[in-house]
C-alpha cells in the first residue's frame, strides 16, 4: 500500500504543529524537518499518539545549505509513496535593524525565499517521478506590494510567491499541486503581543485545518488566509501609488 | 521569551488588570519563566476559563501555558496518559473519545487546559461518583520558584502534590502532567430529565437518583419564588451501550458584547419560563453525546459577552448536607427577593474532599448562579457569602471575585497547612496573583 508522507519544514512554529496535526489524524507519515530537534521530538510524539504512521526527525536550517540537500536523502522514500511538502519558514527582523545593518539581508533572504526554494529545487526530480502530491508553501501578504514600514522582508515574500506561480506551472503536468497561502495576521510568537484580535487574525488551528483540508481535496492555486485578507489586498494593490505611500501602513 | 504589556480580565471579564505578559512557545523558554523577575511575581494562565482573578496578576507578570498543549504519550492498555500542562479538555476528547476512553473529570468547559483543572481541581457533574480532577493525577512536572523542575506524586513530595490539586497556580509551573483514562462504551449517554416542582422535591430527586446516576446535575429557575422556590429540572445520564454518529460540531460564537440591559428581570423570566416548559411535566429521556451534555455553554463561543462589557459575577458555593436544605432556601430567597436577574441557575450534590488542603468540595450542596455587574450586586453578594459561611460552607475560588480574606480564612481551615508547603517551595514569594493578594493566601499581607 503507498503512504501519504509530508514533510514540515520549519516544525517547530505552532502553524507547523497545527498543520501536521491534521496530517496525523488521516494517518500520514510526517518527517519533521527544523533547527530545535529536541522541540521536534516532543511534537513527534504528539503526532505519533494523534494517529501519524510514522513520525521522522531531521535537522534542517535555512542558513545551513548541507542540512537543506540531505533532506532529499531523508525523503528518499519507496517509489509508490506520495510525497508532500509543507514549508513555514521565515524570519522578520525589524526593518529598522535591517537598515543599521544592512548584513541582515541575507539571513531574510535565506529564511524567507533561497532555503526553500533551494530545497524544493533539490527534491524537483522527487516529485515529479511520483505524478502526484502537494508542496504548500506560507508566505506572507507583505509580498503583494513593498510598503516603506517592511519592504526588505516583503520583498523576499514576493520572491517566494513568484517562484511559487512558476513553480505550479511547472509542476502542474506532472500533476504536483503547488498551494501558495499569503496570511495575514497569525496569532503566533512573531506577532505576540502586537495584535489585539479580531476577524483579521487567525489562529495558527483554524489556519492549519483550512490549509490542510485545501490540500487534501487536490487543489493547487493562492489562498489567502484569513480569507478576508484577499479583499483588503485585492484594494491594496491597486490603489493609486500617490494614496498608497500616505497609507500608515 | 517576550514580556508585553497587555490587560487580562477571567471569563466574567471582571476584575481587569494590567500586567506584564509571555506566552512561551518552548521548554528553554518555559524553563527561565523566573529570569527578571525581580521583586515582582508570576502566576500561570491556562485558558483563562476560570471567571474571577486566580489566573491574573496586578502590575505583575502572568505566563500563558497553552502553547504546551503536547501529548507525550499513551498507553492504550492502561489508560496512562502523559501531556503538556497546557493542553485542553476538549482537544484530549476529540482524540480519546473516539478509542474509548474519556479523561474521568470534566468542568462545565472543554476549554479548560489541564493545568488549570488541576489547579482549581475541578469538578464535573460526577463528582459524588468520581471525586474531582485529582481522582484521576498520576504525576505532576513542576517548575519551581527556585527554577529547578521537579516531578511531584503520591510517592513523592506527597504534600507538594496534594498542595497544587486545589492550589491555584502557588506550588509552581506545571509543565507536564500524568493522568489515567477510563474506558467507557461508547461517546453518548443516556440522559433522563426529571422536573421538581420546587426546592423540596429537587432535592428528593437529587438524593435519590444520585445512587443511581453517574452525572447527575439540576438547573434551576432561580426567580422563582414562594412555593415554587427551587424549582428545577434535574438532569441524570449513564453511559449508553451505544454511541451516536460522531458528526462534526456546529459552534455558534457571539460576536459582540450585548448591550448592558439586554439582560433585565424580564427578559430573564421571559427565557427562564421558556426553559421550564421545554421538558414535559412526565420528564423525558434521550441520548446524547458526552460533549454536548457535558460542554452545553461550549457551543456558543464567547457567550460571556451575553453580559455586556461591564462583565458578571457567578457565585459558587457548596454547604453541607446536614444543614443544607435551609442554607440553599435562605440564598435562593435572598437571590429571588433583589430580582438580579440571575440565568439559570445550576444546583448539584458533591461528594468528598479531594486531598489537597485548599480543596473546595465538601459532602453536601453546590450552588451556582451569574450575576450582570449592577449596583447592588457586590452587596447581594456579600449577603450570599454570610449566608454560606454562617451555614458551614464553602466559596468556589475558581468562580470568585469578590470573598473577603476573612470568609475565605474561615471557609478554608486547612490554609495553614498550605502556607507551610509553599513556603518550602516559594520562600522568596515569586509566586503570586491578585487572588492571592486578596485573599491573604500566603500571610503577612504579601504576594
Ligand atoms: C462555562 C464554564 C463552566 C465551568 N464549569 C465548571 C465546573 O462544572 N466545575 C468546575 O470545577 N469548574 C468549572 N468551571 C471553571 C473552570 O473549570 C476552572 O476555572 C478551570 O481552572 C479553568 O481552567 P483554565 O485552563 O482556563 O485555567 P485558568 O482559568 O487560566 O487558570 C486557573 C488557575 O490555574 C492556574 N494554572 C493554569 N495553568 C497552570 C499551569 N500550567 N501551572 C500552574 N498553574 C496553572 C492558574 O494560575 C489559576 O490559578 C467552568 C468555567 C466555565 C467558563
Amino acid at each position: 500500500m503507498s503512504r501519504r508522507v509530508w514533510a514540515i519544514l520549519g516544525a517547530s512554529s505552532p502553524i507547523a504543529r497545527a498543520f501536521a496535526r491534521e496530517a496525523a489524524a488521516t494517518g500520514a507519515s510526517l518527517v519533521l524537518a527544523g533547527r530545535d530537534i529536541a522541540d521536534m521530538e516532543r511534537t513527534a510524539l504528539d503526532l505519533r499518539v494523534r494517529g501519524a504512521a510514522s513520525v521522522a526527525v531531521v535537522p534542517w536550517d535555512a542558513g545551513d545549505r548541507p542540512t537543506q540537500k540531505a533532506l532529499v536523502s531523508a525523503l528518499d522514500v519507496p517509489a509508490n509513496d506520495v510525497l508532500n511538502l509543507f514549508v513555514a519558514v521565515g524570519s522578520m527582523p525589524a526593518q529598522a535593524d535591517i537598515e543599521a545593518r544592512p548584513e541582515l539581508i541575507d539571513e531574510v533572504v535565506a529564511s524567507n525565499y533561497a532555503a526553500t526554494a533551494f530545497t524544493i529545487l533539490c527534491l524537483l526530480p522527487a516529485l515529479e517521478r511520483r505524478r502526484a502530491g502537494s508542496v504548500v508553501v506560507l508566505g506572507s501578504v507583505a509580498g503583494d506590494r513593498g510598503r516603506a514600514s517592511n519592504f526588505v522582508y516583503g520583498s523576499a515574500k514576493a520572491a517566494m510567491a513568484t517562484f511559487l506561480q512558476g513553480l505550479r506551472a511547472r509542476l502542474e503536468p506532472a500533476g504536483v499541486k503547488v498551494v501558495s497561502v499569503k496570511l495575514g495576521f497569525v496569532d503566533t510568537g512573531m506577532t505576540w503581543g502586537l495584535l489585539k484580535g479580531g476577524p483579521l487574525v487567525s489562529t495558527p488551528e483554524s489556519l492549519g485545518r483550512r490549509v490542510f483540508a485545501f490540500a487534501a481535496a487536490g487543489k493547487a492555486g493562492e489562498i489567502y488566509h484569513s480569507s478576508l485578507w484577499f479583499w483588503i489586498m485585492a484594494i491594496i494593490r491597486n490603489l493609486p501609488y500617490a494614496i498608497f505611500r500616505r497609507l500608515p501602513i | 521569551m517576550k514580556w508585553t504589556k497587555t490587560t487580562l480580565g477571567g471569563w466574567g471579564r471582571l476584575p481587569r488588570f494590567a500586567c506584564e505578559a509571555a506566552r512561551p512557545e518552548r521548554l528553554p523558554e518555559l524553563n527561565g519563566a523566573f529570569d527578571g523577575l525581580g521583586e515582582g511575581t508570576l502566576i500561570a494562565h491556562g485558558a483563562g476559563r476560570s471567571y474571577g482573578d486566580c489566573a491574573l496578576n496586578e502590575n505583575g507578570r502572568v505566563l500563558v501555558m497553552n502553547r504546551f498543549d503536547r501529548i507525550l504519550g499513551f498507553d492504550p492498555v492502561s489508560g496512562d496518559l502523559e501531556v503538556e500542562a497546557g493542553v485542553s479538555l476538549r482537544a484530549l476528547m476529540d482524540v480519546f473519545l473516539p478509542r474509548g476512553f474519556l479523561v474521568p473529570v470534566n468542568p462545565g468547559t472543554a476549554f479548560a487546559t489541564v493545568g488549570g483543572a488541576i489547579a482549581n481541581d475541578v469538578h464535573g457533574k460526577n463528582h459524588e461518583k468520581d471525586g474531582a480532577f485529582g481522582s484521576c493525577l498520576r504525576w505532576i512536572d513542576l517548575l519551581l520558584p527556585s527554577g529547578e523542575t521537579v516531578r511531584v506524586s503520591g510517592d513523592s513530595d506527597r504534600a507538594l502534590f496534594e498542595a497544587t490539586q486545589g492550589g491555584v497556580g502557588l506550588t509552581g509551573i506545571m509543565v507536564a502532567v500524568g493522568l489515567r483514562l477510563t474506558r467507557v462504551p461508547s461517546n453518548a449517554l443516556d440522559v433522563r430529565e426529571t422536573k421538581a416542582a420546587n426546592l423540596d422535591a429537587l432535592l428528593a430527586a437529587i438524593v435519590a437518583e444520585g445512587a443511581r446516576a453517574r452525572y447527575s446535575v439540576a438547573w434551576i429557575d432561580a426567580l422563582a419564588s414562594g412555593p415554587e422556590l427551587g424549582r428545577g429540572i434535574l438532569e441524570t445520564a449513564v453511559e449508553s451501550p451505544v454511541g451516536l454518529p460522531s458528526g462534526p460540531r456546529r459552534d455558534k460564537a457571539l460576536p459582540i458584547d450585548l448591550p448592558g440591559f439586554a439582560l433585565n428581570p424580564l427578559s430573564v423570566k421571559a427565557f427562564n419560563a421558556l426553559w421550564w416548559s421545554r421538558v414535559p411535566a412526565a420528564g423525558r429521556s434521550r441520548k446524547r453525546r458526552y460533549d454536548s451534555f457535558l460542554f452545553p455553554l461550549d457551543a456558543i463561543h464567547d457567550w460571556n459577552r451575553m453580559y455586556g462589557r461591564r462583565g458578571f459575577r457567578q457565585f459558587q458555593c457548596v454547604v453541607p448536607r446536614a444543614d443544607g436544605e435551609r442554607a440553599l432556601r435562605q440564598l435562593l430567597e435572598r437571590v429571588s427577593a433583589s430580582r438580579a436577574g440571575s440565568f439559570l441557575a445550576v444546583l448539584k450534590g458533591m461528594g468528598a474532599a479531594g486531598p489537597g488542603p485548599l480543596s473546595f468540595p465538601m459532602p453536601g450542596y453546590l450552588l451556582a448562579l451569574d450575576f450582570p455587574e449592577r449596583a447592588g450586586t457586590l452587596d447581594l453578594l456579600a449577603d450570599m457569602e454570610r449566608i454560606t459561611r454562617n451555614h458551614g460552607g464553602r466559596i468556589y475560588l475558581a468562580k470568585d471575585s469578590c470573598l473577603s480574606a476573612d470568609g475565605f480564612r474561615a471557609m478554608y481551615p486547612r490554609l495553614d497547612e498550605f502556607r507551610a508547603v509553599v513556603e518550602r517551595v516559594d520562600p522568596h514569594r515569586r509566586l503570586g496573583s491578585s487572588l492571592s493578594r486578596r485573599l491573604d493566601i500566603r500571610g503577612g499581607g504579601k504576594p
